[in-house]
């Protein structure tokens, strides 16, 4: 067979797949102007024609609606960014996807309930609420942190080498496993936390944002435990250590460096990450269940696949713009576009993103970090 | 690591400490685990040997056995001599067993002080009385100590008696054992041909064994199994051995004997009883079209469930009356056709985008597609076609002319599903060996070398998710049938994982494994929402699912009933050293393994 034949043969059989991805990709972007379009004309002018074609009931955002989802979703973002840490982190040195650790963060949740429940019952709760608070971080960190170890050890560890699937679906089964274990403990029922002091809830009015204080406070503790991971990864001997991992794990070996080691160190900062993570959705939807993990964990993933797995400062902001584009775009492009009940597609829009990620730039919006293994 | 002398335990007492205290608290750690989890109260309303023991003692009492074996096995490094075991593991047994009964025992005193239901629902006075045996705290710690301490020796012990008295008490046990639990199965069988007076002798008013009967079942399997003993094996490895068309003369054979079985048996058994083998050929119809994308292909697949939805919702959409935009009320076959075109687009449409991405994120994309396509059918946008939340009901069963398949017949179904199931293993057998099915596996072994030898990966694995996603498609569609209404939250992603548990753990890659798995995890555990025939196991299930996927990915990734590619690919590492040590050129038994594997049709590409 001709070189000729050859090249024509493999380009008319990838032209056709190759073909309707290119369509899937207009339609999807066009989908997208159009909606945004037709949004932005029935902010201006509700009576447009354009603005009516598809949702003849539209009246637009007032700034007030519109300044509250953003920072809904930037609450929620910033919590999808604590998870998708872990996520990005396990990916870099193990190079898998640790499909459980959406489980980690629920185990996070549950300590949280289970702590703060306690507290409130003898009365702590109201009386001294930032210690409260600090204790339920504090122990929902170490259970976390104690998850994720052990799941390195009983579950990971032994397939360091084995074929790329085989610990993504040993995740899948330790996940199950968590979630039906924490059922099993704690029972079926959904469990809400303690309301938060009035002090602490009330709306506050900052740079002309309402914001409520809960998410005021998500946000805070957020950025606190992004700057400790940021420190810790960037300016000390630790994050040095998991950098060459990341980077080449024979080669750190040969440096003197403990792999096991900063591996386990790698799943227990993941894992306080989440901890921390669960504490912060407690609080703000005040409940939790043995299925809390499954959603986020896997939002968590998409927010790090959008920022570039692997790329910590990416995760932080994959899971930030994941957020606000969950709650921006029903409102702005499915609605204009004339989609019924679009607060119900909510799942589905974090997903869409997923695949808009992967179909137009699968190293995600900041690059990925790829171990030597891949790159080659 | 250490030197090259094995080190000799000088004494009995002469213990490897930490490795006793590891085990031991492992063994305390789940068996506590198990306690608050609820298995064993839950468990205990089933009897095994009548007012003896119950299936919730069981539970406990196989841990200390289990992890006692485990404690007590010895690590041989290649080159390195083996111990003697003796004295010495049985202490180790002990002394493991002796640390788990301890904390049970610090279980029980915490259960007696504390009061910590709240958050724990199973720290309940039942759990205390279950561990006491409603005997009191004194009592209940000595006799759990002394117990953990005896199983787990015995559990060591496993290792010093000989083999012979080994495979004879297990298989006694293990029949016994379930023998007990299927006590359902039986009787209902027993039924079907007659048989009542045999099961009213085996077993008790109240379930379970009486103590007789165990004692004489017990010694009959123990005389067959020392009669047959190495027997058995000698069949299976004079199987194994055959090769070309006599090989295949033997699967003909054993394959029609299960046909054969699997036509009559139906006519015998019961309601509950057809209800299960319906149940079992549904997942068994799901898991031979995930073996094909994930065991054949090694595309992992977790929106799988989408495709069996494509199916429920086609079905239901064109045969109902019910629909609320388009009802033309077809019939089921014409229905049918539909269903094939429906889900090869579905297939197309989901497969077009990941089929370049990489294996994990692959993985992802799928449980999104999946999880997009059932809040799309639970959504209002969907919903004045599909009938959202409220779903499509009065879907009307399979008129055959002579008889109507429905749910209240359990029976035609299960002879439906076996017509799928029939059409499904024909095309998975005949796609495996075909140019295609190489082509699938070359690109699971590697994708870069597979394209450089010139296959089209981007249409064999486009294939791979069409007969896949039709498989499950027409799984989708006699369960719509079977059920007679569709809902959204019948296509959840657990289903797609138990299905990926099933292939798992039956063997991926190997139709017989895949009917084992869908037999031994549907059929007795039951799937995410039908029971199997261990209905106290309902609440557990999962937790099992999720433990076996973990066991089966550490212990035997190749499964049950491996496929010898699938197997040597797992394990090339250790392939490749067994070759280096033997001194052989690696891949000179590769070769001949393969001919077996892919039969006499092996021939070259192109």
């Amino acid at each position: 067979m001709s070189t000729h034949a050859i090249s024509t043969k493999s380009a008319k059989r990838l032209v056709s797949v190759d073909r309707f991805l290119t369509f899937i990709r207009v339609f999807l972007v066009t989908m997208i102007f159009i909606g945004l379009l037709a949004f932005i004309w029935q902010q201006f002018d509700a009576d447009n024609p354009f603005a009516q074609w598809r949702n003849p009931g539209a009246r637009g955002l007032t700034g007030d609606q519109f300044k509250g989802l953003l920072i809904s979703g930037l609450s929620q973002g910033s919590m999808y960014g604590l998870i998708a840490l872990g996520y990005s982190m396990v990916y870099g040195v193990l190079g898998f996807i640790n499909f459980a650790h959406g489980e980690v963060f629920m185990i996070g949740a549950m300590t949280g309930f289970v702590a703060s429940d306690k507290f409130q019952a003898n009365g702590m709760w109201e009386s001294n609420f930032l210690l409260c608070l600090v204790l339920i971080i504090v122990m929902a960190t170490f259970f976390s942190t104690f998850t994720a170890v052990m799941m390195e050890r009983v579950a990971y560890r032994p397939l360091r080498n084995s074929p790329r699937l085989i610990p993504l679906i040993t995740s899948i089964g330790v996940s199950f496993f968590i979630q039906n274990f924490v059922l099993g403990l704690f029972g079926p029922s959904t469990k809400s936390y303690p309301r938060l002091p009035e002090w602490l809830s009330k709306q506050r009015s900052i740079l002309t944002f309402e914001i409520a204080g809960t998410r005021l406070l998500v946000l805070a503790v957020a950025a606190a435990s992004m700057a400790g991971l940021w420190y810790i990864v960037e300016r000390t001997k630790t994050g040095k250590a998991m950098r060459a991992v990341a980077e080449d794990k024979e080669i750190a070996s040969l440096m003197g460096i403990d792999v096991n080691r900063t591996i386990v160190t790698t799943f227990a900062v993941g894992g306080a990450m989440a901890g921390v993570g669960g504490i912060l959705w407690g609080l703000m939807f005040r409940s939790v269940t043995h299925m809390t993990g499954f959603l986020p964990g896997v939002k968590a993933f998409t927010a790090a696949v959008v920022g570039g797995i692997g790329n910590l400062g990416g995760a932080m902001a994959g899971g930030i713009s994941l957020g606000s584009a969950e709650s921006l775009a029903p409102l702005l492009i499915l609605e204009p576009l004339g989609v019924p009940g679009v607060s119900q597609l909510k799942d589905a829009v974090a997903f869409t993103v997923l695949v808009l990620v992967l179909l137009f730039k699968p190293s995600g919006l900041f690059g990925e970090r790829l171990s030597s293994e891949e790159r080659a | 690591m250490s030197t090259m002398i094995a080190p000799m335990p000088s004494s009995a007492l002469d213990q490897d400490w930490s490795k006793v205290l590891r085990w031991g608290l492992i063994c305390g750690g789940v068996l506590i685990a198990l306690c608050l989890v609820g298995m064993p109260v839950e468990l205990d309303r089933r009897e095994i040997i009548e007012r003896y023991l119950s299936l919730g003692y069981v539970s406990v009492l196989l841990i200390p056995i289990v992890l006692g074996r485990i404690a007590a096995t010895q690590v041989v490094l290649e080159g390195f001599e083996s111990r003697k075991q003796g004295l010495f593991d049985l202490v180790t047994g002990l002394l493991v067993g002796l640390l788990g009964g301890g904390c049970l025992s610090l279980l029980m005193v915490a259960l007696d002080s504390w009061n910590l239901r709240d958050p724990l629902v199973n720290w309940s006075p039942k759990l205390f009385r279950f561990l006491t045996y409603e005997n009191g705290m004194g009592f209940g710690a000595g006799a759990w100590i002394a117990t953990c301490a005896v199983l787990s020796m015995v559990g060591a012990a496993s290792h010093v008696v000989p083999a012979i008295v080994r495979r004879v008490s297990g298989t006694v046990v293990l029949s016994l054992l379930s023998l007990a639990v299927l006590e359902g199965a039986v009787e209902d069988l027993s039924e079907g041909f007659r048989l009542d007076w045999l099961a009213d002798l085996i077993y008790a008013k109240k379930g379970g064994l009486t103590l007789t009967s165990t004692i004489v079942v017990g010694a009959v399997i123990g005389l067959v199994a020392v009669f047959t003993s190495g027997r058995v094996k000698a069949v299976t490895n004079r199987y194994r051995d055959l090769d070309g068309v006599e090989r295949q003369k033997a699967s003909m054979i054993l394959f029609a004997v299960v046909a054969v079985l699997c036509i009559v048996l139906p006519m015998f058994l019961g309601k509950i009883m057809n209800e299960l083998l319906a149940n079992v050929g549904l997942f068994l119809l799901l898991a031979l079209g995930l073996n094909i994308v994930v065991g054949l292909a090694g595309l992992l697949d977790l929106g799988y469930v989408a495709f069996f939805a494509v199916g429920g919702y086609t079905t239901a959409v064109l045969t109902s009356p019910n629909s609320p935009f388009f009802a033309p009320e077809l019939h089921f076959g014409i229905a049918l056709i539909f269903v094939v075109i429906f889900a090869t687009i579905v297939g197309l449409v989901i497969g077009a985008p990941v089929i370049r991405m990489r294996g994990d994120y692959l993985a992802i994309v799928t449980l999104g597609f999946g999880e997009i396509i059932r809040l799309l059918f639970m959504s209002d946008w969907l919903g004045p076609y599909f009938g959202g939340a409220q779903g499509i009901t009065n879907v009307p069963g399979v008129d055959l002319g002579f008889a109507t398949v429905k749910g209240t017949d359990p029976r035609s179904v299960f002879y439906l599903v076996l017509f799928f199931c029939v059409i499904a293993i024909y095309v998975s057998w005949r796609l495996q060996a075909s140019r295609l099915g190489r082509a699938w596996m070359a690109i699971r072994e590697d994708e870069q070398v597979a394209e450089a030898m010139g296959i089209n990966t981007v249409s064999a694995k486009l294939m791979a998710f069409v007969v896949g996603a039709v498989l499950a498609a027409f799984s989708g569609a006699v369960l719509v049938a079977k059920v007679g209404s569709v809902f959204p939250t019948s296509f959840m992603i657990l289903i797609s994982i138990i299905i990926l548990v099933v292939v798992i753990v039956g063997g991926m890659g190997n139709i017989a494994g895949v009917m084992v798995g869908s037999f031994v995890l549907i059929g007795v555990l039951g799937g995410p929402k039908q029971p199997g025939l261990l209905q106290e196991f309902q609440n557990f299930k999962l937790l099992i699912y999720g433990m076996l996927l973990v066991f089966m990915m550490l212990k035997r990734p190749e499964g049950l009933v491996p496929s010898a590619r699938r197997s040597r690919e797992l394990h090339q590492d250790e392939f490749l050293q067994d070759a280096w040590l033997k001194g052989d050129k690696p891949g000179a038994d590769d070769e001949d393994a393969d001919t077996v594997d892919v039969g006499a049709r092996g021939g070259e590409e192109e």
